[in-house]
């Protein structure tokens, strides 16, 4: 279902082909870096520390060296070291351990060998002394005094005053505005509660891997999967110490990365193992080291207190919000205050964040990173105004919903946004307006995310037979190859299965950020726009040189050159195109940008849940999402990403979790004991697209990518609540806590 | 490693026999993770399901004979077998994904000797017995005397098992099997219960047995539970009594499935329900 604010018609925007890419996934034949296998190359292993915090004390590789078949080995020692304030410096002290390892699972050697056992019996050999330290796995113990610290070079920043001692919480972020003590003054109910969630994975089915060809000549080929390649040239160089220059990087088809795949892990040490090997080198990661040494996204506490008049309005709130970075510090708590009161108006507030340090792997971003934590703590407070004041949780929302000029509690004005009419299109779903069923209960919950711009290269080349290639830096994470099409497609008037679109290397198409920030649509789809633009223009001249008339009298509409004063039949770009030897040579554009004016995007969804009240299972037993897309340019992905994201908001919910034991090492690193959710655990998720167009986009795109994750961990533990009578502010709301708070609930009476 | 295919029991006896550093499979759906895993490689692995008897699932003069190497695919496909054991061919759907029940099997579930083995509460409750082959000959013993630990078995070197014998269950009989997993599927039980009920006509209960997994280093049976049923109907006071002795049976540990509370607890209220879903078949006359 399709809710639009008001849409031109267009041919091919909207439209649901099959994606260009498709058929080969679904045979099997698209092809992953791990796929890869080159003449004489060789297999990497990596051995990582098992210990959660310990100091290297030292590294012998002589006997793993002599080893049969080895013709590398490297560590830390191999890299230079990156001065203090370089912004890759963690990142290299990430994939390679230097005086201590931080957190089990961190790389600290690697080898290179003629076999895969070769090189894991190898890694083996590699004797390593460590002196044990104390760790520290959780939030609260690692801010509090003398707790053992991980870095003694990390000072707090943005406190009032510089600290003399180092300290596990990297910095204070503040976000402050009017009166907070008038505004709980102001109020009639006063409502708050901490929050507490724990690590939890981006759960990509790909694991990494990545192949690198180093050759005489002192430059390598790297082919692996990522969400952006030209990042993985940058970082990679910066770790070797290499110019970019040297380096290529060819992106291989990405089996998911939902945030995880934004940074590296592998490549500068397969560079390394094979400039050392002189041959080719592939690392591959098992699902185990996926799970002991990449990002998960962080645990978190968060102490939240709203405010709200006898009508409803909130007129104050304070947040104090602990986030973890894992092993080095991130911006995670400050994107948490950015986020958790934004889909409210709210005049007086105090929001405080908090990055932690803990040994755990390093956090990475996870679709809407942050954003979900926080819309815990919001989405369950908004919930409990509602019921004390006995209002309908989203006629509370719409009270409280900001639009176009108001201002967002992180700083900027609105700019036209679709909250509204997301918490409008959930009101008069059928979802909504029929009563759950008997012994089911209901929540409701909503959600921001920014959504970003960044740079996008993009270069369109039209065939001789009519037909073109678009080639873009844009890993395709989620169809946004269909995307490009369509929208090329649209501009140029020529079926999409015509254009064949192309994500091209770092040497054949110009500089592109990640595909992340749900931005590949919206800004590398602005690059593919404009370019297409360029190529209309060189079209009507071209048309122009056939009809022997000046090119102002030529127009392009409908996939073809019109002559103005209609003195000439109109000529199809393939007529053009056959004749472009004669009338100029090759036709082709590309267009690089910055692209600016992301739309920010809302979400807003409801849940029923049934709760078995003797194991405390809870089964999700409907569920409908709203979210403005801007424009949905492929319904079909849209609607993927909208059930993709609430799928993985309902196993963070649920059930994932990282668990570790005494020594801090992690006792569920596999998919059996970390449940992510699977297909016999969803509903069918309903979705309901609303389209607020973006007005900074040629075609009205947000970016649907992120949003879908933030409201339904909110969303179901309101209706656990519903259902059951017990609040639940600890993740995850998996049998044993559900059953205990029906306990506890029983014991006080209720 | 080296792979081995023996035809027969007694060449598979043989092999075992010649070489020390081996060890047999069936489906491999436990071996192969647990070698990936960095278990030490075995240095035969001796592949069992070439033999025709270990694969084998047919009814003999009143005694069902289940191949120890059969795949549990065919044991759901099998509708006679179904009627009679419904609770234990349902068990034996529930390992693994529909991929992993082409090649799993009973045997590789008993022997693998996990507490949370989803077929051997309802072998247990069946009182099933199983075939034992080794360089001594053929012995027959009782399934619950096989496991002593988890990853441990009575089982001597040169050991395996051929196969089960259950006796047809008689008129007014049903077992029925639960676990709990957080998922739905794709996962392993945190407590699973099984129970067989005999019922006569008048609805009251002539025999039962209950039988635990997941809540004690090997899977229990639970007398005390069972016991009290004889000569009751299995009404709401009699499944109480089942939960209140089933959840005091249980000795669990906390571990990153479950904590011991949680075990304790759910062990009782899976026990009542496995009780009340094989009345209700006997009842129904769901079962033989």
């Amino acid at each position: 279902m399709t809710i639009t604010d008001q849409r031109p018609g267009y041919r091919y925007v909207g439209t649901r082909p099959v994606r260009h890419d498709g058929l080969d996934k679904v045979v099997g034949k698209a092809r992953y870096a791990a796929d890869l296998v080159l003449p004489g190359m060789l297999y990497g292993h990596i051995l990582r520390s098992p210990h959660a915090h310990a100091r290297i004390v030292a590294i012998d590789t002589a006997a793993a060296e002599a080893m049969p078949g080895v013709r590398a080995v490297i560590t830390g020692a191999d890299f230079p070291e990156l001065p203090a304030d370089d912004p890759e410096r963690n990142t290299t002290r990430n994939l390679m351990a230097r005086d201590k390892v931080l957190y089990e699972g961190h790389a600290i050697a690697a080898v290179a060998a003629t076999s895969q056992r070769a090189a894991k019996a190898a890694a083996k050999a590699i004797a390593v002394t460590y002196e044990v330290l104390p760790h520290t796995l959780d939030i609260r113990e690692a801010m509090a005094p003398g707790a053992p610290l991980l870095h003694d070079d990390v000072f707090t920043t943005g406190l009032d005053s510089e600290p003399s001692e180092p300290s596990n919480v990297a910095n204070r972020t503040c976000y402050e505005r009017g009166d907070i003590e008038q505004g709980f003054a102001d109020a009639a109910v006063v409502v708050e509660g901490e929050f507490v969630t724990k690590a939890v994975h981006q759960g990509y089915i790909e694991p990494h891997a990545c192949v690198a060809d180093t050759g005489q000549d002192g430059k390598t080929v790297i082919w692996c999967s990522s969400q952006g390649h030209f990042r993985v040239r940058s970082q990679t160089a910066a770790m070797l110490g290499w110019d970019t220059a040297r380096i290529k990087v060819i992106p291989a088809e990405i089996g998911g990365g939902f945030g995880g795949k934004t940074t590296i892990y592998l490549e500068p040490l397969a560079v390394a193992l094979s400039a050392r090997a002189g041959r080719p080198v592939k690392l591959v990661m098992s699902r185990e080291e996926v799970f002991r040494a990449t990002g998960p996204t962080p645990g978190s506490v968060i102490r939240l207190k709203l405010g709200a008049a006898d009508d409803g309005k909130i007129t104050a709130a304070k947040a104090w919000m602990a986030y973890e970075s894992g092993a080095f510090p991130g911006p995670w708590a400050m994107l948490g205050c950015m986020c958790v009161i934004s889909p409210y108006n709210v005049e007086n507030f105090l929001i405080e964040g908090y990055e932690v340090v803990v040994n755990k792997p390093v956090n990475v971003a996870y679709r809407a990173p942050s954003a979900p934590m926080a819309a815990f703590a919001a989405d369950t407070l908004v919930d409990e105004i509602a019921r004390r004041l006995d209002m309908d949780p989203i006629e509370l929302r719409l009270l409280n919903c900001p639009s176009a000029g108001d201002q967002a509690p992180y700083g900027p004005k609105w700019p036209r946004i679709g909250l509204r009419e997301c918490l409008e299109a959930v009101r008069d779903s059928d979802h909504y307006r029929s009563e759950p069923a008997p012994g089911h209960g209901r929540g409701v919950a909503s959600g921001f995310w920014f959504n970003i711009g960044e740079a996008s290269s993009a270069t369109v080349n039209l065939n001789e037979n009519g037909t073109a290639t678009v080639v873009t830096g844009s890993p395709d994470i989620g169809g946004s190859r269909a995307s490009m099409a369509l929208m090329a497609a649209e501009e140029l008037g020529i079926d999409v299965y015509d254009i064949q679109p192309v994500v091209g290397d770092t040497e054949v198409v110009g500089f592109t950020d990640v595909t992340e920030g749900s931005r590949a649509t919206f800004a590398t789809g602005m690059a593919v726009v404009e370019a297409c633009r360029d190529l209309k223009r060189q079209l009507c001249g071209r048309a122009a040189v056939m009809w022997d008339c000046d090119s102002d009298e030529v127009a392009w509409s409908d996939g073809q050159a019109t002559h103005r004063a209609g003195e000439h039949e109109p000529l199809a770009l393939a007529a053009i195109t056959a004749e472009a030897g004669r009338t100029g040579g090759p036709l082709g554009a590309t267009a690089s940008l910055n692209a600016r004016g992301a739309g920010p995007a809302f979400s807003v969804q409801v849940t029923d849940v049934s709760v078995d009240e003797e194991t405390g299972r809870v089964t999700v037993e409907r569920y409908t999402t709203a979210q403005d897309a801007g424009t949905a340019i492929h319904p079909d992905y849209v609607e993927g990403q909208m059930q993709g994201g609430v799928a993985q908001g309902i196993g963070w919910a649920l059930n994932e979790e990282y668990i570790h034991d005494a020594d801090g090492v992690m006792e569920n690193p596999g998919f059996l004991d970390y449940r992510i959710p699977v297909a016999s655990d969803l509903p069918m998720i309903e979705t309901i697209i609303v389209e607020v167009p973006n007005p900074n986009h040629p075609y009205g795109v947000r970016g649907v990518g992120e949003v879908g994750i933030v409201p339904p961990i909110p969303a179901l533990a309101n209706a656990v609540y519903d259902a059951t009578g017990a609040r639940i502010r600890e993740l995850p709301l998996s049998p044993p806590r559900v059953l205990a708070a029906i306990t506890a609930r029983n014991g006080d009476g209720g | 490693m080296r792979y081995a295919a023996p035809t027969s029991v007694a060449e598979a006896v043989a092999l075992l026999g010649t070489e020390p550093n081996s060890r047999v499979f069936a489906g491999a759906t436990d071996l192969v993770p647990q070698l990936r895993a960095g278990r030490p490689e075995p240095g035969v692995a001796i592949d069992l399901k070439k033999i025709p008897r270990l694969t084998s699932v047919a009814i003999d003069d009143g005694t069902w004979r289940i191949g120890a190497a059969a795949p549990t695919s065919d044991l759901t496909a099998n509708e006679a077998l179904t009627a009679d054991v419904p609770g234990l061919v349902y068990a034996s759907g529930l390992i693994g994904s529909d991929q992993i029940q082409n090649r799993a099997s009973l045997g590789g579930n008993l022997c693998n000797a996990s507490p949370a083995a989803d077929a051997v509460p309802p072998l247990l409750v069946n009182t099933a017995q199983a075939v034992v082959a080794g360089p001594d000959g053929e012995r027959t013993v009782p399934v619950a005397d096989i496991p002593t630990g988890p990853g441990r078995t009575s089982l001597r070197p040169g050991e395996f098992v051929v196969e089960f014998l259950i006796d047809r269950p008689p008129p007014g009989t049903a077992d029925a099997y639960l676990r709990l997993i957080p998922r739905t599927e794709m996962d392993i039980a945190i407590v699973g219960a099984a129970a067989r009920i005999t019922l006569d006509a008048d609805g009251s209960c002539v025999a039962a047995a209950i039988a635990l997994g997941a809540v004690a280093p090997t899977v229990i049976t639970v007398p005390a539970a069972s016991g009290g049923l004889i000569g009751q109907p299995i009404d709401a006071r009699a499944l109480a009594a089942v939960a209140a002795a089933a959840s005091a049976a249980a000795s669990p540990i906390d571990d990153k499935r479950g904590t011991v509370t949680y075990r304790r607890q759910v062990a009782g209220v899976l026990a009542k329900r496995a009780v009340a879903e094989a009345a209700g078949r006997a009842r129904n006359g769901d079962g033989p």
